[in-house]
């Protein structure tokens, strides 16, 4: 046991007297939660709206106002030639044209219902996807508000769909981020570091060291394992705070639960540490294992920036392997959600065998000879 | 008994060999060298004796445990020293050598007298980071790291390499103090000239171990007559001299050439007449007896015709 | 003495790292074609002072020349004129031998024609002809060393830098190689090199111990010994190093 604690205290300080670990393993979180919840956000403000129709009337104008109140919406410019707006797309001087049908006032009025065409610069898809939204959201809204107003009764013939987006109401993107970002640094902390740290005893030749002394190799490991499971916790605690109180994440379902999630994940990927430990025989190797092996499929994989139904199926099987997707769709449910444990069962279930078995084999693989 | 005992193993990577059929024995509290140069073979050998390797033939002892069944109780009696310096570098002196005893299960206070000699002169530097410590400093600390447990064998592979010739000494001084103490010392090094001080040796080379013996007996054996040559320019002498008939070898050690030849062939007085007729400057000849230097050279090359 | 015979002149030369003074005040002069030893021990300061010379560092006060060139503001300058080779460094392992050839021939901008006759003289020289397809990492050790020291003298430089050349190779590759550079240096190339082996000291024309960052003494290994009543070179380094005070 005396053993293990100095084990443990040597570990902790390879890792404060190293400033670039401190940077990777403390700060690296607060800066990728802050980049990720501000500077990297799919929201649009400020989109820039054409009004095409004719400007005399009264409900083209009523529904211009409201896109004009609208916080992530401006309107530019009005005219009433479909014909200019392409030129207007070139030059860059508006995002999206609502271009009203002539008569537009008097054939809802007369006919209940009347056209609008939204044209979109859709250079950028999933910029024009998120105007679009917003400009449908305005519509939907001006079109049951005209429909109560001149007709009593409910519009059978609505020729909006309503959408309602029920647990993120304004489309925030830090509730897609802030999981995905909780994923990747977990998993980074945890497996990079840990593989690094045992890496590092390989290469500076400690390692051999080690292994001539009577340490159990699994008390080598344990021993690495412990800070950063203690890191790692401390990291989660952070981001869970400024997703809370800076980006306005709410915590709807039980923070026991996702804390109990979060450590079973941490498992996971100390578990891949490990493996990569055992692979690489240089820093240099274990860094770019990890970078290139872990972070990138997950980033892709785990439906933080694509969402993995728009994938071919077969990369969607690939998903299916990715710890952190999982993990991702949990936390997803529990903190934005706000299910119970009955309603994870399958993913954490999916979580907790994919853990056992990396630990299993990880450990299995870690040589007591050189 | 032997303390250490090697028979017959053999190593592979790939295609190389990097042992071959190597045996030894080495007895309780004599300190025993294993020479050669890089790539003979010493480090492989090394870790198969400390069990971090697996010998692919025949089988070792360390202290009467077999190195591969054994290997856990090995591992608390010997102290081992990497050739490479492996010591945290960014831990201080103190704390590395307070976690290693840790690491064999006792404490700096407990072994205190084992390593009092050596740590005592480092002791004034033990919050320096081991990182900043100047190379004798830091083989000092890793012998400190091998000898906290009081270890009953200690394996030194090349303390001494890179390490300059007054850093040396100093060291070989520690080998015997520690000697004294009983414990059983194997030593690996590329200078042929550290041999003359361990009580055996054994001479490798590509993976096979080419001589064995006390330096005296190594010496005793060599199987040519020997002279050392002295004359100007040095260069073009040691040219000539490799020209010159009866002349089996010749190289230079230091200010003087080495001329090997068949016993009786030649005399000091007919080689400096030669020499002296070729018009060479300040010409000396004397009889001399071998060093390991040049038994080593001589046993290589029988080594290397016998590999074909 | 003739200022052309000189290929390095250094004078006062001083590096500083914070208050420790690595290298201190040294000055001597390195003749053209001579073999010049540069001993220390550990930590005497002997690998700051070959940094400085090679260009690879800054003086902090005090310069001089290496082949003409100034310490201070011709550092590309005399880089592209010296050749150097190291034990830790010195060729891609992972690259074949006619590769590395081809590599620090074009480094050191020779023409691929120069560097395709140069590659045939030197694997005939070094008999290695039907080697130029080997990985240099395949290599033993002693061939890698005699490949390393004539590709750092690819360029013909005037002066090659040997830094502790011949550290592990077994004695006889280590004469041999030494055979190499008496050959190098009776062409008229500088020879400045460092090492451990003290019998190697005994090669050198002139030698330079250093001690706590200056240059103890400099002679030419017999008047060195006669001067210390010395039997050899080791005796003499001996003598001087033990006077070193720092740690």
């Amino acid at each position: 046991m005396k053993g293990f604690l100095s084990f443990v205290r040597k570990e902790f300080r390879h890792i404060f007297r190293d400033k670039r670990t401190i940077l990777i393993v403390l700060v690296m979180p607060v800066v990728q939660i802050i980049l990720f919840g501000f500077a990297i956000s799919t929201e649009v403000y400020d989109a820039r709206v054409d009004i095409v129709g004719n400007w005399s009337d009264p409900s083209v104008r009523r529904i211009a106002g409201r896109i004009e109140q609208n916080h992530y919406l401006r309107v530019v410019s009005v005219y009433e030639t479909v014909a200019d707006v392409p030129e207007r797309f070139r030059k860059g001087l508006t995002d999206v044209a609502v271009c009203f049908e002539r008569d537009f006032d008097a054939r809802l009025r007369h006919e209940g219902r009347a056209e609008v065409r939204l044209l979109s610069d859709a250079s950028d898809p999933n910029t024009a996807q998120m105007i679009v939204n917003y400009v449908n959201g305005v519509l939907t809204d001006a079109q049951s508000d005209l429909l109560l107003k001149d007709r009593p009764e409910p519009a059978s013939e609505a020729s909006f769909p309503y959408v309602q987006y029920m647990y993120n109401p304004s489309v925030l993107s830090a509730y897609n981020f802030v999981p995905g970002v909780m994923g990747l640094i977990l998993m980074l902390v945890c497996s990079m570091m840990t593989a690094i740290s045992i890496v590092r005893e390989k290469e500076y030749g400690t390692m051999e060291l080690l292994l001539v002394s009577p340490v159990r190799p699994m008390s080598v490991i344990v021993s690495k394992a412990v800070p950063y499971l203690v890191l790692s916790v401390v990291n989660l605690l952070t981001i869970l705070l400024l997703a809370r109180w800076v980006l306005d994440v709410p915590m709807r379902g039980s923070l026991l639960l996702l804390l109990l999630v979060s450590v079973l994940f941490i498992l996971a990927s100390l578990g891949l540490g490990l493996l990569i430990s055992v692979i690489a025989s240089t820093q240099k190797t274990a860094l770019l294992i990890s970078g290139m092996g872990l972070t990138m499929p997950t980033m892709i994989f785990s439906g933080i920036i694509f969402p993995c139904e728009s994938m071919p199926v077969i990369l969607q099987y690939f998903s299916d392997i990715i710890p952190a997707k999982w993990y991702i769709i949990i936390v997803k449910k529990v903190m934005i959600e706000g299910v119970g444990f009955g309603y994870i069962c399958q993913e954490f279930l999916v979580l907790l065998a994919m853990t056992v078995c990396l630990l299993s084999v990880s450990i299995g693989l870690f040589r007591k000879r050189l | 008994m032997a303390v250490i005992n090697v028979k017959q193993i053999s190593k592979r990577y790939g295609s190389c060999v990097a042992l071959d059929g190597v045996s030894l024995q080495v007895n309780p509290g004599e300190i025993y060298g294993l020479i050669g140069p890089d790539g003979a073979g010493k480090t492989t050998l090394f870790r198969i004796l400390v069990t971090l390797l697996l010998p692919d033939e025949g089988e070792a002892e360390v202290d009467g445990l077999d190195t591969v069944r054994d290997y856990r109780k090995i591992r608390s009696r010997i102290g081992y020293m990497p050739g490479r310096f492996s010591l945290y570098q960014d831990l201080s002196v103190e704390e590395n050598l307070d976690f290693f005893a840790t690491m064999f299960g006792t404490s700096i206070a407990e072994n205190y007298e084992n390593i009092k000699e050596i740590y005592a002169q480092i002791e004034p530097f033990k919050d320096r980071k081991a990182g900043a410590l100047s190379g004798g400093m830091k083989q000092k600390l890793a012998l400190c790291c091998a000898l906290v447990h009081r270890p009953s064998v200690l394996f030194l592979d090349e303390p001494t390499t890179g390490v300059d010739a007054i850093s040396r000494k100093e060291f070989w001084n520690m080998l015997y103090r520690i000697r004294r103490s009983g414990v059983t010392i194997l030593v690996s090094t590329p200078y042929m000239d550290e041999a003359a001080l361990c009580d055996r040796i054994s001479l490798i080379q590509k993976g096979r171990i080419i001589e064995t013996g006390t330096p005296d007996e190594i010496v005793g054996r060599y199987p040519h007559q020997l002279f050392g040559v002295c004359g100007e320019p040095a260069y073009p002498l040691l040219k000539f001299l490799r020209t010159c008939s009866g002349v089996l070898r010749c190289f230079s050690f230091g200010s003087e050439h080495h001329v090997a030849a068949e016993p009786g062939v030649l005399t000091a007085g007919g080689l400096q007449a030669a020499i002296e007729g070729a018009g060479f400057r300040n010409v000396s000849v004397r009889d001399i007896r071998p060093n390991i230097e040049d038994c080593f050279m001589e046993l290589a090359k029988e080594n290397d015709y016998g590999q074909g | 003495m003739d200022k052309d015979n000189e290929i390095i002149v250094v004078r006062e030369l001083t590096k500083k790292f914070g208050n420790f003074t690595a290298v201190d005040h040294i000055s001597f002069e390195v003749h053209r074609g001579e073999i010049f030893g540069f001993l220390g021990a550990n930590g005497a300061g002997k690998t700051t002072a070959m940094k400085i010379l090679c260009g690879l560092s800054l003086p902090t006060s005090g310069g001089g020349t290496v082949n003409g060139f100034d310490l201070c503001r011709e550092q590309e300058k005399i880089k592209r004129n010296i050749g150097y080779m190291s034990q830790k460094f010195s060729l891609y392992a992972d690259l074949k031998v006619w590769e590395n050839i081809r590599l620090f021939g074009g480094i050191y901008g020779l023409s691929s024609k120069v560097i395709r006759e140069k590659t045939e003289s030197m694997l005939h020289y070094l008999n290695m002809t039907d080697l130029r397809n080997e990985l240099v990492g395949d290599l033993p050790l002693g061939w890698k060393q005699k490949l390393a020291f004539s590709i750092a003298l690819i360029h013909e430089p005037g002066i090659v830098f040997l830094d502790e050349p011949t550290g592990g190779v077994d004695p006889e590759t280590r004469r041999l190689f030494w055979e190499m550079i008496y050959e190098t240096a009776s062409r008229g190339t500088t020879i400045f090199v460092t090492t451990h082996y003290m019998d190697e000291a005994e090669y050198c024309d002139r030698v330079s111990i250093m001690v706590d960052g200056v240059i103890a003494d400099l002679d030419a290994p017999a008047t060195l010994k006669e001067r210390y009543k010395a039997a050899d070179m080791d005796a003499v380094f001996r003598q001087l190093a033990l006077k070193a005070k720092r740690q």
